[in-house]
This record gives C-alpha cells, sequence and structure tokens, in this order.
C-alpha cells in the first residue's frame, strides 16, 4: 500500500456444537422456536446453579492444541459486565484473566506458494448471547436460544499484513476448526464471525498507528473489501494530514465502503472481575493426552496422506479437505474397499455435482460410503459398464444398495463370448450392406452393427468384448 | 485515607447500570456511594503481603456436568414473568445503541 505498512488483527468468534449449553443442560439447536431452549439458568434467574458444560472446555481444548497453543493449566472464570436486552444476567461469562490457549499460530500457504505463519495470541471459551429482533413499532424482540451457547474467542497477534492474507489465514483457520468438529464453522449461519482491526503506518516507522475497528464481517468477500477499503481510506486521510481516529466501523455492503458506527473516547469499562458462582478449574497433562487422542486427524495430515499413500494429485486432495464431511466420506469409502483413485474421482466428480445441482451438504444426502464403494467395485469386476454405472449412481443418491439395484433391475453386464457370440452372428447375418460396407473399408459399418447389438442387449452387453467379438466376426467373412 | 467518589464517577456508573439520576439525587448517591467505599477502605489496613488471592470460596475444583442435553421445559414460566411477551419472544423499549457481542 503505497509507502504504508498495514497492520492486521482479527478477533473470531466460533459457536461450538457442543449438545447442552456452557453453562446449562439446554440444548444447543439452531433454528429452534423463540426461547424454547431457555431455562432459569439461561435468563439469569437469582439463585440458579449454574454448572460448567465438560464438553465445552473440551472443544476449546482441542481447538487449542490444533492451533498449537499452550493449553493453562490454572482457569478460573470472570465476568465481563454489560447491559443489554441479549443477556439477562447483564454479564457475560468468560476467560479473561486465565484463557484457556495462549501463544499459538497457524501456518498456511497464499496462493503463490509461499509460507505465511499468524500468531494466536489466545483463545478462550465463554458464552453467547441472545438475538434481538428490532420490531420497528418501537419494541425489540429478545429470543434467548443462543443466549449460553458455548463460544471459543480466537485472538490473532497484530501480524498480517495485508487483506489477502487475513482471508487466507481466515480460510485456513477455518479448515483446522472444522477438522476438529467442534463447529460447523459456517459464516453464513453465523457460527463463524469475524471482527478485524486495521492500522497504517508509514514504512519505515516502528510505532503503530492508530487502530480502527471493524465488527461482524460476515462473509470472506465482506472481510476483503472493508479491509481494502479501510487501507485506502486511512491512507488518504494520513496524506491530507489528518488524525487517524479510534472508531468502530461497519461494512456497508451495497457501497463497498465503511461507515463510523461510533467513536472511542475512553477504553470499553466492562468492570471484569472474578466470577464468584464458578469453581475454577485445573487442567492436567493426563487430560490433555485424554483430549489430545480424540482430535481427528488434521486437513494437512489427510492431504499429505492422499498425496503419498494414495498417489492422488495436490490439486484432487485440497478439494478431498475442503470439508471435513467430505474427507471422512472418503477415507470411509476406501476404507469399504473401493480403489482409492476412482473413489476420488467419484466424489470430486459425480457427488460433487450432485451436492451443486442438489444444494446439498452431504451429510444431508442418502449416500454412503459403502454404497459408493460397491458401486465402485461393481464397475471395477465388470458387472456394470460405466454407462450402467450413470443409472446406479442415481440408485445410491437415493439410498438404494449398488448390487440389489442391479439385480432388480437386469443391470449386469453380460461379457459371456457364449451368450454374445450368437447374438452378433445373427446381426451380421442380416446386414449384408454393412458386411460390404466393412469389406470396403467403411469403419461406419462397425459402429451401426455395435449399435444394433447394444439394442438387441438392451444395452447390457459388455461393449469391449462386443466389439472383440465383432471384428473377429467381419474378419471371418 | 478512604477515597471518595467523585460525582463525575458515579455518573459513569450510572451510565453503565443504565440508571438515570437527577442532579440532586446523583449528589445523595455520591454521598452514599462514598460511605460505602469508605467502609469498604478498611480492608486496605489488613496486610495481605504473601497472602495468595483467592477467586472462590469453596475448595472446588473441576465442577463439571456432562455435556447432555436437557430441556427443563420453562419456556412459558418464564415467558408469563417477561413485562411483556409476544410470539413468544420478550417484547422490550427499542435497542437503540450497537450493543456488544
Amino acid at each position: 500500500m503505497g509507502n504504508f505498512l498495514t497492520t492486521i488483527g482479527l478477533e473470531i468468534h466460533v459457536e461450538m456444537k457442543t449438545n447442552s449449553k456452557l453453562l446449562s443442560p439446554s440444548p444447543v439447536n439452531f433454528g429452534d422456536s423463540p426461547n424454547a431452549n431457555t431455562n432459569v439458568i439461561d435468563w439469569g434467574y437469582p439463585g440458579v446453579l449454574p454448572r460448567v458444560n465438560k464438553g465445552a472446555i473440551e472443544f476449546g481444548m482441542k481447538a487449542a492444541l490444533a492451533l498449537n497453543a499452550e493449553i493453562t493449566r490454572d482457569i478460573r472464570w470472570d465476568r465481563k459486565n454489560y447491559i443489554y436486552p441479549d443477556n439477562p444476567k447483564s454479564y457475560q461469562t468468560t476467560q479473561q484473566a486465565t484463557p484457556l490457549g495462549q501463544h499459538g499460530y497457524v501456518e498456511f500457504e497464499m496462493e503463490d506458494g509461499t509460507t505465511k505463519r499468524v500468531g494466536i495470541r489466545e483463545l478462550h471459551v465463554e458464552e453467547d448471547a441472545g438475538k434481538n429482533t428490532h420490531g420497528g413499532d418501537g419494541y425489540s424482540y429478545v429470543d434467548l436460544n443462543r443466549q449460553g451457547t458455548p463460544l471459543l474467542e480466537i485472538v490473532t497477534e497484530p501480524d498480517i499484513e495485508s487483506p489477502e492474507v487475513a482471508s487466507a489465514f481466515l480460510e485456513k483457520l477455518r479448515q483446522i476448526i472444522q477438522f476438529t468438529g467442534i463447529s460447523d464453522v459456517k459464516m453464513q449461519e453465523g457460527s463463524l464471525r469475524v471482527d478485524a482491526n486495521i492500522s497504517l503506518r508509514p514504512a519505515g516507522s516502528d510505532e503503530f498507528g492508530t487502530r480502527v475497528e471493524m465488527k461482524n464481517l460476515n462473509s470472506f468477500s465482506y472481510l476483503r473489501t472493508a479491509l481494502a477499503y479501510e487501507q485506502k481510506r486511512q491512507s488518504q486521510e494520513i496524506i491530507a494530514g489528518n488524525q487517524i481516529q479510534q472508531q468502530t466501523r461497519r461494512y456497508d455492503e451495497p457501497t463497498k465502503s465503511t461507515i463510523l458506527m461510533r467513536t472511542k473516547e475512553q477504553a470499553d469499562d466492562y468492570r471484569y472481575f472474578p466470577e464468584p458462582d464458578l469453581p475454577p478449574m485445573h487442567i492436567d497433562q493426563t487430560w490433555v493426552d485424554e483430549v489430545a487422542a480424540t482430535l481427528p486427524e488434521s486437513a494437512d495430515s489427510r492431504l499429505k496422506r492422499y498425496v503419498g499413500e494414495f498417489e492422488l494429485g495436490a490439486k484432487e486432495a485440497g478439494v478431498l479437505v475442503q470439508t471435513l464431511e467430505m474427507a471422512n466420506f472418503y477415507d470411509a469409502t476406501v476404507a469399504a474397499g473401493a480403489d482409492a483413485k476412482k473413489a476420488a474421482n467419484y466424489l470430486i466428480g459425480d457427488v460433487n455435482s450432485y451436492l451443486n445441482d442438489t444444494q446439498k451438504d452431504l451429510q444431508d444426502t442418502l449416500l454412503t460410503p459403502e454404497n459408493l464403494a460397491g458401486m465402485i467395485n461393481l464397475i471395477e469386476d465388470g458387472t456394470i459398464s460405466s454407462k450402467q454405472a450413470k443409472k446406479v449412481f442415481e440408485a445410491i443418491t437415493e439410498g438404494k444398495e449398488p448390487k440389489a439395484y442391479v439385480e432388480e433391475n437386469g443391470l449386469v453386464q453380460e461379457s459371456r463370448v457364449e451368450v454374445l457370440q450368437p447374438v452378433i452372428a445373427s446381426i451380421v447375418d442380416a446386414n449384408e450392406q454393412s458386411v460390404a460396407d466393412f469389406k470396403a473399408g467403411k469403419d461406419r459399418a462397425v459402429g451401426f452393427l455395435v449399435g444394433q447389438i447394444m439394442k438387441q442387449t438392451h444395452g447390457n452387453a459388455n461393449p469391449n468384448v462386443v466389439n472383440q467379438i465383432l471384428l473377429d466376426e467381419l474378419n471371418s467373412r | 485515607m478512604a477515597e471518595t467518589l467523585s460525582k463525575q464517577e458515579a455518573k459513569h456508573v450510572a451510565e453503565l447500570a443504565k440508571i438515570r439520576f437527577t442532579d440532586a439525587e446523583l449528589d445523595v448517591i455520591v454521598g452514599q456511594l462514598g460511605n460505602i467505599l469508605t467502609l469498604v477502605d478498611t480492608l486496605n489496613e489488613v496486610d495481605t503481603t504473601d497472602v495468595v488471592p483467592t477467586y472462590s470460596v469453596t475448595e472446588n475444583v473441576n465442577m463439571f456436568r456432562d455435556d447432555v442435553a436437557d430441556n427443563w421445559n420453562q419456556k412459558t414460566d418464564l415467558l408469563n414473568n417477561a413485562p411483556q411477551q409476544q410470539d413468544d419472544m420478550i417484547k422490550v423499549p427499542a435497542i437503540l445503541d450497537g450493543g456488544d457481542n
């Protein structure tokens, strides 16, 4: 950016998909009717007995391990006080003083092949707030279903030098977290939310410029566009001799610009203090080891394995590790006995097109690794042709077992010479003109005859066997 | 010596708590809160050098609950306790500022 250096830091909130909330056993479930998943604890009633969800802490530990962070051994909870209707407790339970993880990092590759590393200053477990709907009738409407859902807040070091690096980092972070299995990390559903801060300083200066915060950059493209806009805006301000003010801005999609929300004249005043209702936690090495043993294989490790063991191309392997569901499905298909390359081709080709056409996620379909492997093996052993496989694929998307479907529909490929030979001979007998054409060197005649044979055998004849017998037959005339 | 509260500080705390006071009320509050602070300040007379801070009054550590969902089905009772409700939501005066989180 001209003569300026950009410094970007990100603050990422990840909604964890535990069964129950952080401090109450209310179900965590997106899309239920308002306030259905709330109880007296979520509403912050006096005298309630909140108790920490062990699963949420273990999810946090998984993230800490995956982000190469040190796990804090002695943790206490803190209250962050603020008054707003989305949180009837008037404070958020968080880990301000003793975050679960510290000093981690994420390494990733940019498109041009350069490797970048972004430090993770800290990550901690806290509660999410409820949801307000603004009515436009002088009232707001509050749904507390989300109140108390376990959140993971991840804070980077200000190590990011450009909007492109910020976006690539976030992609990598999303993949790492997704492969721990603790969250769906879907920006469009709010299970991954990003705030950014950005400052500029003249090249050669050691002193950071005044930073501007941006809230809720809810897609990768918003993140890039908003940061690029701020780079430009701030550099123009500085060149014009103006001071950058410490402020919070929001991204406005229609104008692709950022708009001032509020200027910060003093530091936030949340009056943090230690949470008296929750006893402290101690995490020993045994517990860390237990959790580490349950951590699913990372995307990077799978990618290496697919290229190394299964001899897939890096690009193909990259498609398979785009989501945890796809990678798990692939591993299970290979485990069910399918050829690794064929399984990869089917997932990248037919399965992906099916998902695109139906706008479904893999886990919401009736496809199973066993059925896909079954179909691939039917092609491999010559039972069905790859043409017939199109029909079988349709059947397995409807949850049908491929072998049973093939048998029920008479799709079995006919490869037996003793069966095909008489059929072919009689067709050749009936088409004297084609034989003459063949002798005269017109290859078109072969295509015509094959068509007749396929018609007669209802498309079930093995094309290779048919070709061989037909040529022998024609040459013998 | 006891640290008393300035009127400015009292006003700031009131704003954070979303409580509005008239100027006269604020004078009363400054006096009352000042007295409370003076009282609390007597704790500073105790020498706490080398005392480990206490964050929890029980000896309990790691009091967890397993991650099992249990819906207590309290929605109706809770909503009936809210000042106003509509369509299963809590109805509150319009929220104008940005809030947090």
